[in-house]
């Protein structure tokens, strides 16, 4: 495996780890609005994903960084085409990320109100910006020679496609958040979440099939270079699904998290996949497809990068790892001793 | 045109905002990681209580400045995605190393910080701060990496169009860095503890929790004093660095349109006349220029008209010469209040030691308005720093003209400076708001609150939804 492939799979690799961690903090935000029925349940949500949503999110900045030094046209071909949506998920990030800390800080009725909808909003245009993303990506868009998108935000951005890819993403968000908050809550809460997420079920599966019918009628993914992948990527998708179904309705949190945690490592990949060796794909000419190849950086750089790299990344895991078995006990009341 | 006037405002405003919070984030959590340990050592229920006062401002202050920092990377991309291009090889490495060092070890370990006070050992808890403080440093580290590559490249060569890294450690000892992380770490230092004796200062003139704050005065006057001292130190090294480096950005910041005379003096004020290439009425001391260049008393600099005509030959036809006045006034403001910060320090850490200083209301006063006089030189110095640098986003390689996004459309850009702007007013106008409310309040009492968490592994946790 060339160095510059290697990149590639470690680009995936952040974003599946950002969607499968980072996707249940947006799912419990959005519980808060949809689940929570009073304060005191929205805070014991909040309280759930208090101590790990900023490293989680750190997932994403590295991606972006790791884009940016390793292949500097990906990067900037992709921020500066999908300005709009950029500007969109930054202030959507933007308001979730200080609600944490400004909400509990004031007493008005008004003051939480206005923190609860700004983390509403920071949490379900995140996954569906990162959905059409993604969806917009292996449909292809206007690239010119000097790899510069042209991209029309109604059209080229948002379509059918990306619009059922988005909802897709927020809907599989919502559905991993609220076994989350199965897994971290009691009694009545927890027994709601349950409740929901059956119904959510049903929804997320339209869209999942929907998104994987539209994938195959309307992109290139199955002719790629990896494209044989697709679809038994989709089918192990589909039977995970089926699974999902029988460890929900057995009340089984831990697996059923897992499994939608699972769904997102498949569908996040399934887009590196169908684009590989592709970076981005030119729906004007092909000849303005910008790849693995001719968007990375140098060798040595990312020679020294896969030093930093390999060294590193065990250890946030590990950290993060431990994080999470430090704060693996349920959350009873919003009350807790949590420092300040 | 317009297009480069709004992408440079945006990237100005947002790196401004941004570095409020910065200073004060890395200042803080290095001083009350301090404190913590204090409270380890001493086992004095006054230190956990300044811990956790101090703690709040922190946090809240690291919400805005890590939200506020995920545009800082990103704009390169939105708005200068030829720059991006251009230094993505050498200058996207140490982003996405800072993510790995320095975000991911602040965001976990700040989590455990703030959660973890009754879940994890009291040594445990401490570490996790000062590995907070640590990931702060680290992250200014990475991006004074990047940062002085623009400044001064070093360690790369151009293939195909692009600057390439082909020589690590000449980026990691770049002269640049060396010379511009200690004075920023100093700096935050100073922000974080002038904070502190601002703040403590207003309570011992009101007379509010005199122990508490009194305590937090002697932690922060050491700190500060040191970190001014540090940071005029580290700023002689600057000036040295830029005299062989960055001789125009120097000669921009003494209004010196001609060679000086040698030894050269030192202009504290001028008239600038941009037009006519003058700067009158200057009011100068003689040697301290030399002094300033070369760390002797003698020897002469090089003026702009020089240095321009040097790159006019080396670089071809163009204005080479950056918004003098900017630079010159940037760089005595942020020269001037460091030099105040200095003397006050000294002094109050001396009537502080001899007991004197509840007595002497002036000081406290004047240590009210030191609270803001750190932000302002902060400011400056980046101002001066990235302005003196013009026309060039990569010294001597890349016209800042040259990087924009050439997709990207003057409406967008506008679009989203005034959608930028009016968050950041916001959030500005919110923090400042629950600041205030904060030191109204005071600290509060440690309490004894039970911790009624379930153990999901345990019978009574597990309570299917049967209700």
């Amino acid at each position: 495996m060339e160095l510059s492939e290697f990149w590639f799979l470690l680009i995936g690799v952040l974003f599946v780890g950002f969607m499968f961690l980072e996707g249940f903090d947006f799912g419990v935000g959005m519980s808060t609005r949809f689940l929570a029925r009073n304060k005191e349940e929205r805070e014991i949500m909040i309280k759930t994903i208090g101590p790990v949503w900023d490293a989680n999110e750190v997932w994403l900045i590295t991606a972006g960084g790791a884009m940016f030094a390793a292949f500097p046209h990906w990067y900037a071909s992709v921020f500066s085409g999908y300005y709009l949506p950029f500007v969109l998920l930054l202030l959507a990030l933007i308001v979730r990320g200080v609600s944490f800390e400004f909400r509990e800080k004031g007493e008005s009725h008004a003051w939480h109100r206005t923190w609860d909808y700004a983390l509403l909003i920071g949490s379900i245009l995140p996954p569906f910006l990162v959905g059409v993303l993604f969806t917009s990506m292996l449909k292809g868009l206007p690239i010119d020679a000097e790899m510069n998108i042209n991209a029309s935000f109604f059209g080229d951005i948002l379509n059918l496609y990306t619009i059922v890819g988005g909802l897709f993403f927020v809907a599989l968000s919502y559905l991993h958040g609220l076994f989350f908050i199965g897994l971290k809550t009691v009694d009545d809460i927890r027994a709601r979440a349950l409740q929901q997420s059956k119904k959510m079920y049903v929804v997320t599966g339209i869209l999942f099939i929907a998104f994987v019918l539209l994938t195959v009628m309307q992109t290139s993914a199955t002719e790629g270079k990896l494209g044989f992948l697709i679809m038994p990527m989709f089918i192990v998708g589909a039977v995970l699904y089926a699974a999902l179904f029988i460890t929900m309705n057995k009340h089984r949190e831990g697996l059923s998290f897992l499994l939608t945690g699972l769904l997102f490592v498949i569908v996040v990949s399934s887009f590196f996949v169908g684009l590989f060796p592709n970076v981005l794909i030119s729906s004007t000419d092909v000849a303005n497809n910008i790849s693995v190849y001719n968007a990375a950086s140098g060798d040595y750089s990312l020679k020294i990068m896969t030093y930093v790299a390999l060294t590193m990344v065990p250890i946030v895991l590990a950290y993060t790892a431990w994080t999470y078995y430090i704060f693996r006990k349920r959350i009873k009341s919003s009350k807790e001793e949590v420092g300040y | 045109m317009e297009e480069l006037i709004l992408a440079r405002l945006q990237f100005a405003s947002t790196t401004l905002f941004h570095f409020l919070f910065v200073p004060l984030s890395i200042g803080l959590a290095f001083i009350v990681a301090i404190m913590q340990t204090l409270y380890v050592i001493k086992k004095k229920e006054v230190y956990l209580k300044m811990t956790k006062f101090w703690g709040v401002f922190f946090l809240i202050n690291f919400a805005v400045g890590v939200v506020t920092g995920i545009i800082q990377e990103f704009q390169f991309g939105m708005n200068w995605s030829d720059y991006s291009r251009f230094v993505g090889d050498i200058f996207g490495a140490p982003l996405a190393v800072e993510a790995l060092l320095a975000f991911f070890l602040e965001s976990t370990f700040i989590g455990i910080w703030i959660f973890g006070w009754k879940k994890v050992p009291k040594g445990i808890h401490l570490m996790s701060i000062w590995l907070v403080s640590i990931g702060t440093i680290l992250s200014a580290f990475w991006i004074l990496v990047a940062n002085s590559f623009m400044q001064n490249p070093v360690g790369y060569a151009i293939n195909n169009g692009r600057a390439e890294m082909n020589d690590f450690l000449a980026v990691l000892s770049n002269e640049k860095l060396w010379v511009a992380f200690p004075h920023t770490i100093f700096a935050s230092f100073a922000t974080g503890a002038f904070f502190i004796a601002g703040v403590s200062a207003w309570n011992i003139l009101k007379k509010r929790d005199l122990d508490l704050y009194k305590r937090s005065m002697n932690v922060s006057l050491v700190v500060g004093l040191a970190a001014a001292l540090g940071i005029a130190f580290s700023g002689h090294s600057q000036a040295t660095y830029l005299m062989h480096a960055q001789p125009m950005k120097m000669a921009a910041a003494e209004g010196l349109w001609e060679d000086s005379s040698d030894p050269a003096a030192w202009t504290v004020v001028a008239n600038i006349d941009v037009e006519n290439r003058e700067s009158t009425g200057r009011i100068e001391v003689p040697y301290l220029l030399s002094y300033l260049a070369y760390s002797e008393f003698s020897g002469k600099v090089e003026g702009m008209n020089t240095l321009e005509k040097e790159m006019v030959e080396k670089y071809g036809e163009g204005s080479y010469i950056p918004p003098v006045k900017t630079v010159f006034w940037s760089f005595r403001i942020m020269a001037g209040l460091g030099g105040v910060l200095i003397v006050l320090s000294g002094l109050s850490l001396f009537l502080a030691w001899r007991k004197k200083l509840e007595t002497k209301p002036w000081v406290l006063k004047l240590l009210i308005a030191s609270l803001f006089m750190p932000y302002i030189a902060n400011s400056f110095g980046w101002i001066m720093s990235e302005i003196g640098r013009q026309p060039w986003v990569v010294n001597g390689l890349m016209l800042t003209s040259a990087g924009i996004s050439p997709n990207v459309t003057a409406g967008q850009i506008l679009f989203s400076l005034i959608a930028f702007s009016t968050i950041y007013t916001i959030l500005g106008v919110i923090m400042v708001m629950l600041f205030i409310k904060v030191i109204k309040r005071g600290p509060e009492e440690p309490k004894e609150e039970d911790v009624s968490t379930t153990d999901p592994f345990e019978t009574g946790g597990v309570t299917h939804g049967a209700k």
